[in-house]
């Protein structure tokens, strides 16, 4: 699989590549700004950009732009923005549009590289990976819906399928069976009265759901 | 040696500042008849009988006096200037120079018509007071001279008034008192002309007190766009610099863990423990230098900073933010400044197990109220340590209102006025 980066810090932006190369990717574009950003997409089709939020000249959402850019024109590649801070309204934006192939991760969970790897691999092809950061504010908002109906063990299986885990990685980070986390998934797709169709396409939906962006 | 220096300090003192006083009347005197001059300017060429005649002739030079005003008012302040050494400051925002738009501007202005009171009332009656002065003092001068003038007199008028010694000393005597007493008159004159000049030239108590509260104004919010600005600028520094570097490290840390599989458990430790440091020192630094003042602050607004804030509590917290505009960066940054610091002293304070924050405009006034239900106690007079003080402060220097109501066992109010004009 094939990556391109954008980030202005050049110390971080050599720790990304080497974590990308880890994790299995070609770089084949390390960019300082969202212009170069942009360009270097459209002459590499990458299969994923990994993006940094706070970029030159003005040092606000020139990433978050970038990443809307990116997606609109160019389906096929993925974007994982990262940044110092998570902002609920950046996550908005990003995911309002498509929420397939994007992630929202804070830079200090590049430092767990593993993790990150599995992250990038996952948006890359075509998954979501929001930090729980994202997911927490994001979630902050609600009031009533159906994600109340959720036990409190529930809602943590679908924050970490947000976050774009497979099933056993989920079983994983809980400490319970992977027959225990399908057992939950299951409850949380009836409890979201999603519709029986491919286990993927529920999967997505239900993320959707519980991100509120998704009202079917 | 004492006799010395004693002596004529004692005997010249009184008229150390009298020549000033009196050089400052001759240029007083000296304007006004100058005014004088002009009043009387068509009496001199010809007596009008006809009554349209004589009120052309009282009519046409007051009216230049009055139209010279402004002009007046600028050599009366070099007068006071030059001779006396006094700034008479001139009032804010009145044009004092002659021209149409400038001349109507000052007869219609409560300066100028008091500039005017002081050009024809004040003005001509000191000048007469200072008249009379130079009167007394070349009096006192000719009179304390006497010896001298009796010299040059012929010898036989002497011969004939043979008591005028005695007589002379007298005069002597009145003259030199009357020398004493001008001096002192010509420097009471010249306060008088000065507490005048101060009050009609100048500007009006009320009216130097609101150019003051304008220019405290304007220099403070300078101050506190400043600070802002400094934070601003710090948070940019340690993004650009310190934490990406901390996030670097983190990760060459991290990639050392996952890739060097066949080191000693002890260099594996040290690395582990590396690592877990380096992520707290970039958590721990990213709460910081987001509590400076957060990027989407800046470019998002307060919803979206404070629901960031919000978001990272252990507790949980109702936000609700409505706005119809922006308030001034300024405004947002105190208003983010107080709502995240009242936040993370519920948290570290209040042990409470939820939060309220609602944020509006009504009339120009941000109106921010944060609500938990901890134990209270808090302490606005800071006394305890809580930072209430310092918020308080922050809030008052942007002309805010800031009060926290705190009962023992709660609930603990903190309600934030801010002005947010358009």
């Amino acid at each position: 699989m094939r990556a391109v980066i954008a980030e202005d810090s050049v110390l971080l932006r050599i720790g990304v590549v080497k974590v990308l190369e880890m994790a299995g990717f070609e770089v084949c574009a390390e960019e300082a700004d969202a212009a170069g950003l942009l360009s270097a997409v459209e002459e590499h089709r990458p299969d994923i950009a990994v993006v940094d939020v706070r970029m030159p000249p003005g040092y606000t959402d020139e990433g978050v732009r970038a990443a809307l850019v990116i997606r609109r024109q160019w389906p096929d590649t993925s974007v994982l923005l990262l940044s110092q801070y998570v902002e609920e309204r950046y996550a908005v934006d990003l995911l309002a549009a498509n929420t397939s192939g994007v992630g929202y991760l804070l830079k200090q969970r590049i430092a767990d590289v593993e993790e990150f790897a599995e992250s990038a691999r996952t948006v890359a092809a075509g998954g979501t990976a929001l930090d729980p950061q994202v997911v927490s504010q994001l979630l902050m908002r609600r009031h009533s819906d159906p994600l109340d109906r959720l036990t409190p063990r529930e809602r943590d299986v679908l924050e970490l399928m947000a976050g774009g885990r497979s099933n056993s990685g989920i079983a994983a980070e809980l400490v319970v069976s992977e027959s225990a986390v399908a057992k939950h998934i299951n409850s949380i797709f009836t409890k979201l009265d999603l519709p029986r169709a491919d286990a993927d396409h529920r999967r997505v939906l239900a993320v959707l759901r519980f991100l509120g962006l998704a009202n079917t | 040696m004492r006799f010395k220096t004693w002596q004529p300090d004692f005997l010249w003192r009184p008229f150390g500042d009298a020549g000033r006083a009196i050089a400052f009347h001759c240029v007083g005197i000296a304007i006004q008849s100058g005014v004088l001059l002009v009043l009387a300017l068509p009496w001199i060429y010809f007596v009008p009988t006809a009554l349209w005649a004589v009120t052309v002739a009282v009519v046409v030079p007051s009216a230049a006096v009055v139209l010279a005003g402004p002009l007046l008012t600028r050599v009366q302040r070099a007068r006071f200037r030059e001779r006396l050494g006094v700034v008479v400051p001139a009032p804010a925002g009145l044009a004092e120079r002659p021209g149409r738009p400038g001349i109507r501007q000052w007869l219609r202005s409560a300066p100028g018509r008091r500039q005017l009171r002081y050009h024809l009332l004040a003005g001509p009656l000191c000048a007469l007071g200072g008249l009379v002065v130079l009167v007394l003092w070349a009096t006192g001068g000719a009179a304390a001279s006497i010896y001298v003038w009796l010299w040059v007199t012929p010898w036989q008028w002497r011969a004939e008034n043979a008591g005028y010694v005695v007589k002379a000393a007298y005069v002597t005597a009145a003259g030199v008192a009357l020398l004493y007493a001008s001096a002192w008159l010509a420097k009471a004159l010249a306060r008088v002309d000065t507490r005048a000049a101060n009050t009609l030239l100048g500007p009006s108590r009320e009216e130097e007190l609101t150019r003051r509260v304008a220019d405290l104004a304007e220099s403070r919010a300078g101050v506190v766009d400043a600070a802002d600005a400094e934070r601003r600028r710090i948070e940019r520094d340690l993004h650009d610099g310190a934490q990406q570097r901390l996030v670097a490290l983190a990760v060459n840390l991290g990639l050392a863990k996952a890739t060097l599989g066949d080191l000693p458990e002890e260099a594996r430790k040290v690395i582990d423990e590396a690592h877990r440091e380096a992520k707290e020192a970039v958590a721990e630094l990213n709460d910081l230098v987001r509590g400076l003042h957060p990027a989407v602050l800046e470019d998002r607004g307060l919803d979206a900073a404070l629901s960031g804030v919000a978001a990272r509590l252990p507790v949980p917290v109702r936000l609700s933010v409505s706005l119809r505009r922006r308030p001034s960066p300024t405004v947002e940054a105190v208003a983010y400044f107080v709502v995240s610091e009242t936040l993370t002293n519920v948290v570290k304070h209040a042990r409470a197990s939820s939060a309220d924050v609602t944020v509006e405009e009504t009339r120009g006034r941000l109106l921010i109220a944060i609500t938990d239900d901890g134990v209270g106690g808090a302490d606005p007079s800071g006394v305890s340590g809580t930072g209430l003080t310092g918020l308080a402060k922050r809030v008052a220097s942007v002309d805010g209102t800031f009060s926290c109501r705190s009962p023992l066992g709660g609930p603990t109010v903190v309600t934030v006025e801010l002005p947010c004009a358009p």
